[in-house]
């Protein structure tokens, strides 16, 4: 859950997507769910003049299965947090495996 | 049934694209244009009154489809469209016979390229996969 909980924090932002058919589309991210599916608005594609399909939409669903990168902007990503919430997650999954109860989240 | 909204939620997030006319791409690279009458939380998709849209260049032709319905793993993206900008594109639209004949020419054209691009790459000792892989 917490790449869900990471992209929960960038709502708001310009983001680009790039799927695994080379399409790229930047917007500002609407909502994200817990299959990483995304939903953009006031979307651009990158090199529009290939997809003429594109030019009519204005905010999309993506499939989070067929994703390839998120580009983010570096101001908005706190990646010392970020790295701190992936030991954190780590340590409670550890914990569980040897069936002592999570310590409480920090 | 608390947690049926929180492991539900492709429902909150698809449920205002109802019964809107979506263009929908599909993983073998189809659009499909039809109105959102039902989905889940895996994207399987109902469309009413369908149409299939082949591009070619700045051409584009329709197919009449009428009920389709999409398994969620072959969605690529749904988009909404937008009456305003829909009418202003700088596309024509053409017969669908004129479209598929271009279409097909298109696909020869391609087919022609890549078999030269293969040519040449396996004589400078590459190896070339011949099969069509799907991307996804």
């Amino acid at each position: 859950m917490l790449f869900y909980s990471f992209f929960k924090t960038q709502v708001g932002q310009q983001v680009t997507v790039e799927l695994k058919n080379d399409l790229a589309i930047q917007g500002t991210l609407e909502s994200v769910d817990q299959f990483l599916n995304f939903k953009l608005k006031d979307i651009r594609v990158v090199d529009e003049a290939r997809y003429p399909h594109m030019l009519s939409v204005k905010n999309c669903f993506i499939r989070g299965s067929v994703v390839r990168y998120v580009q983010l902007s570096p101001p908005t990503v706190d990646t010392a947090l970020l790295q701190d919430a992936a030991r954190r997650e780590a340590q409670s999954t550890q914990q569980m495996q040897q069936g002592k109860p999570a310590a409480a989240a920090a | 049934m608390s947690f049926v909204p929180q492991f539900f939620t492709t429902a909150e997030s698809l449920v205002d694209s109802l019964d809107k006319k979506l263009l929908v791409v599909l993983r073998d690279g189809r659009k499909i244009i039809g109105i959102l009458r039902s989905y889940d939380q895996f994207a399987n998709l109902v469309l009413q009154d369908s149409l299939e849209r082949i591009y070619v260049g700045d051409a584009y032709g329709d197919i009449e489809r009428g009920v389709f319905i999409i398994r969620g793993e072959n969605v690529v993206l749904l988009g909404e469209i937008d009456g305003d900008t829909e009418d202003a594109l700088p596309l024509r639209q053409l017969p669908i016979e004129d479209i598929l004949q271009m279409q097909r020419e298109e696909a020869e054209e391609k087919a022609r390229k890549d078999k030269l691009r293969f040519q040449l790459l396996h004589k400078q000792g590459f190896s070339v996969d011949f099969t069509d892989t799907d991307l996804y």
